[in-house]
């Protein structure tokens, strides 16, 4: 009964999406009339509170690990802990893409409730727009995807979930990466709406940008914990493995950014209006993109739920429609939208459309090495492209990006000298300088983190200089916000470049009561011990960890075995201390009987997820204070409304 | 004249935009044909052996009764064979993924030393049958033999 409400909720969102689109189209064209246009916004709002219902109800289905359905059966298992019965419910294909149109549903219900500042016609290109991408979505769901499935008999137990994915991060990761990915579909649809209508003003971007803002925050958040989340779980001691699926979130991520700093040009000075619709539909097709790569089975990956030639076509056929689609209506329509604003090079203008460039080709080669090997296969060859690749490429673009971000936010909107902030340039640049020759003669330091280590310095003190000789109570938060946002740039960046300079790693094999050491550490094997969780058993070592002279510190790395579905796992234990962390993963027992251990010292590698949750409040910081703003003028106009009606009463 | 020059402003901005982004792609598929990994089989690495120091990956079967362990206890030296009675040594130092075993399939990341031992930065095994590393996918000693009919190694 329960899959059943679902299954029905979902079929009668996709009917409303349908009647959103096409009462929002004829609107548009002039054919709809009243009636018809007031049907659009309460069609967005029940869809969204439709497709909420539907979502619930397969929590539901999990939670009660209710056996007759085909995909609680196929994931989830009786035994398991209850987070991870729910978080189960997203950790499969069908689920993960319910979630999907759970985003999308919701946030396209949340336009339609709060959206007002816009020209109601645009509004309804927008709203149907975003009917548009939702009732595809749909399709997909229900016609092969469909989550609420029933099996003829139900089964005698479930086949368990991925242990991989038996983790807290579940819980997280997914749903925030969702909400920033699919949360781009409403930069899209506002995109498509604002061509449709030809409203492409300062007034559209400032509606657009606390959109971009929320998706991009989440974003962020979900990438950074991905990162976290892969660097303790996988236990191979990295935190970035140009994994096409990491690849799949960072270039949503990469357009999103980008567009966010056109948007706020178009917001401020009406200038780079193509560029900002252009990045619009690009940041979204990122994210179906990465949907494609990720759920039609072409990679092999932790991520790639299932293999199923006829799910892959379907996405890549969404995937041709709203690309294709879009920019066919940009080709279109492009050339009717006038030109914005003037600028010069020298302005702020100038360093945001560079650091525009510059991302867009950062975005170029991570896609381009993401789909090289699908291209290759195409030809029977096989290859995997990976830090070779990336790390040197992307570096040529993005060292001087970083190195116009230190100068960018000083400079005027229209027109500026770099004479002006001569001195703060000098500053900036004595610093990166100092740091390139003092590590370079100091430490013997690869030319990447070198540079990464100086730029991370020189970031971040420029990142500040826009506060200097401003009253700091009197800051406007959006301005906080970038502050913010940048610096928590230079902390990660600073993190990057310390983990891959400074780390070391020693792997060895130690007998129990041995000693080993790693950088400052010394750590003492004091026994390996069976113990039994829920659904596995593991061997757990008991590690005693030195730093320097302090007192020891107990760890213990496990080796699990779950036995639904029967996998290994390797846990490992870490240290954090505010200079860095110890990492420390037990292995197999050597024919000996001593036991390998690998352990790695990493400093500063906290401040990667640091810099990146950072980047994240800097733009939560810039989101309150956009909508506070808009709040205020609204605020406003009221009141010199009101005013104005008392005086015309007076008079 | 200033409308002269807007208009003469987006089509600067346009071309700049365009000229990085396609040196952005150029730069790519450059740096692509050089960086990529290659996937070769053990009588393809014999046959045509990569450049020492080259990272690429090797893809075979594990011979049974080749592993050992060195003294230090972390480093494995085993035989790498493909169909017919190529046989590649490989190196690793680490530790091995929990499925790795003797008589099953392996794929290493690593580069050809100059002695001709294939080092090893790192194993993939078949972890169960939701994850298996895309060149085993399906794959027991004899449906390798099958594979290395239908894979051919592109470096012309």
């Amino acid at each position: 009964m329960i899959a059943e409400l679902g299954l029905a909720a979902l079929w009668l969102a996709a009917a409303l999406a349908a009647l959103q689109m096409t009462a929002g189209f004829l609107v548009v064209r002039g054919d709809g009339q009243a009636e018809l246009a007031a049907l659009i916004r309460p069609a967005a709002v029940v869809q969204g509170v439709l497709v909420a219902i539907a979502f619930a109800m397969l929590i539901w289905l999990f939670a009660i690990t209710d056996l007759s359905v085909k995909l609680v059966a196929a994931n989830s298992h009786s035994m398991k802990p209850l987070v991870f019965k729910i978080a189960g419910a997203w950790g499969n294909h069908e689920g993960s893409m319910l979630l999907w149109v759970t985003v999308m549903a919701l946030a396209g219900a949340l336009i339609a409730l709060v959206e007002r500042r816009l020209p109601e016609r645009t509004m309804q290109a927008t709203l149907a727009a975003q009917g548009v991408v939702s009732l595809g979505f749909y399709a997909f769901l229900l016609f092969s995807s469909n989550p609420f499935e029933r099996l003829p008999v139900p089964a005698a137990e479930g086949q368990g979930l991925n242990p991989l994915l038996q983790d807290l991060g579940l819980a997280f990761h997914p749903p925030t990466l969702y909400l920033g990915y699919v949360g781009l579909s409403v930069a899209f649809s506002f995109a498509v709406g604002a061509l449709l209508t030809r409203q492409v003003t300062s007034e559209f971007a400032r509606a657009m940008r606390p959109w971009v803002l929320g998706a991009w925050v989440f974003l962020t958040i979900g990438i950074t914990a991905g990162s976290y989340w892969a660097y303790y779980e996988l236990g191979w001691g990295g935190w970035w493995f140009w994994d096409p699926v990491e690849n799949a979130s960072l270039m949503p991520w990469l357009a999103a950014t980008a567009l966010l700093h056109s948007a706020s040009v178009l917001a401020s000075r009406d200038a780079l209006r193509t560029w900002t619709i252009m990045l619009g539909v690009v940041a979204f097709s990122m994210s179906m993109v990465g949907t494609f790569l990720v759920r039609s089975g072409i990679l092999t990956s932790v991520h790639a739920f299932a293999v199923d030639p006829e799910r892959g076509s379907f996405i890549l056929a969404l995937l041709a429609l709203y690309i294709g689609g879009a920019l066919l209506l940009f080709a279109l329509r492009a050339s009717t939208i006038s030109e914005g604003e003037r600028f010069a090079v020298a302005s702020r203008e100038g360093a945001l459309v560079f650091n525009n460039v510059m991302l867009s080709a950062i975005l170029a080669i991570v896609l381009l090495g993401t789909l090289y090997p699908l291209v290759t296969e195409a030809f029977d060859v096989r290859v995997s492209v990976g830090p070779p690749y990336f790390n040197p490429v992307g570096a040529i673009f993005a060292v001087p990006m970083l190195v116009v971000m230190t100068v960018g936010p000083l400079l005027r909107w229209r027109q500026d000298r770099l004479e002006r902030v001569r001195n703060e340039v000098a500053l900036v640049a004595a610093l990166v300088l100092a740091t390139l020759v003092l590590f370079s003669l100091l430490a013997s330091v690869a030319l990447l983190p070198l540079l990464g280590l100086a730029l991370g310095i020189g970031v971040g003190v420029a990142s500040l200089l826009p506060l200097r000789g401003r009253k700091l109570t009197l800051v406007p938060l959006a301005t906080w916000g970038m502050v913010v946002a940048h610096f928590g740039i230079a902390v990660a960046l600073l993190g990057m470049a310390s983990e891959s300079a400074f780390s070391t790693e020693r792997l060895a094999a130690v007998e129990v009561g041995e000693t080993t050491t790693v950088g400052p550490w010394a750590i003492t094997l004091e026994g390996v011990e069976p113990v039994a969780g829920p659904n596995w058993t593991a061997l757990e070592g008991r590690l005693a960890a030195r730093y320097g002279d302090g007192e020891p510190t107990v760890i213990d790395p496990q080796a699990r075995s779950f036995w639904a579905p029967p996998q290994q796992t390797t846990e490992s234990a870490l240290i954090t201390r505010w200079n860095g962390q110890l990492y420390a993963v037990v292995g197999d027992q050597a024919p000996d009987g001593r036991w390998q251990l690998r352990l790695w010292w990493k400093p500063f590698v906290t401040l990667i997820w640091f810099g990146g949750l950072l980047v994240a409040l800097g733009g939560v910081l810039a989101l309150i204070g956009r909508v506070l703003g808009d709040l205020k003028r609204r605020h406003v106009v009221k009141r010199m409304a009101e005013r104005r009606k008392e005086q015309e009463a007076l008079s | 004249m200033s409308q002269m020059k807007a208009k003469h402003q987006r089509l600067v901005l346009v071309t700049l935009a365009l000229v990085a982004i396609i040196g952005a792609g150029l730069l790519a598929v450059y740096a692509l044909r050089n960086q990529a990994s290659y996937f070769y089989l053990p009588e393809q690495m014999l046959a045509d052996p990569p450049q020492p120091g080259q990272a690429v990956r090797l893809g075979g079967m594990v011979e049974k009764g080749s592993l050992k362990t060195d003294p230090d206890g972390v480093t494995m030296h085993f035989m790498v064979t493909g169909k017919d009675d190529s046989r590649v040594p490989v190196r690793f130092s680490g530790i091995a993924p929990d499925l790795f075993v003797e008589g099953s399939g392996v794929v290493a990341e690593g580069k050809l030393g100059a002695d001709g031992t294939f080092v090893a930065d790192n194993l993939l095994a078949k972890h169960d049958e939701n994850y298996v590393p895309r060149e085993l996918e399906g794959m027991d000693e004899h449906q390798a033999a099958k594979m290395a009919e239908d894979t051919t190694v592109g470096l012309k």
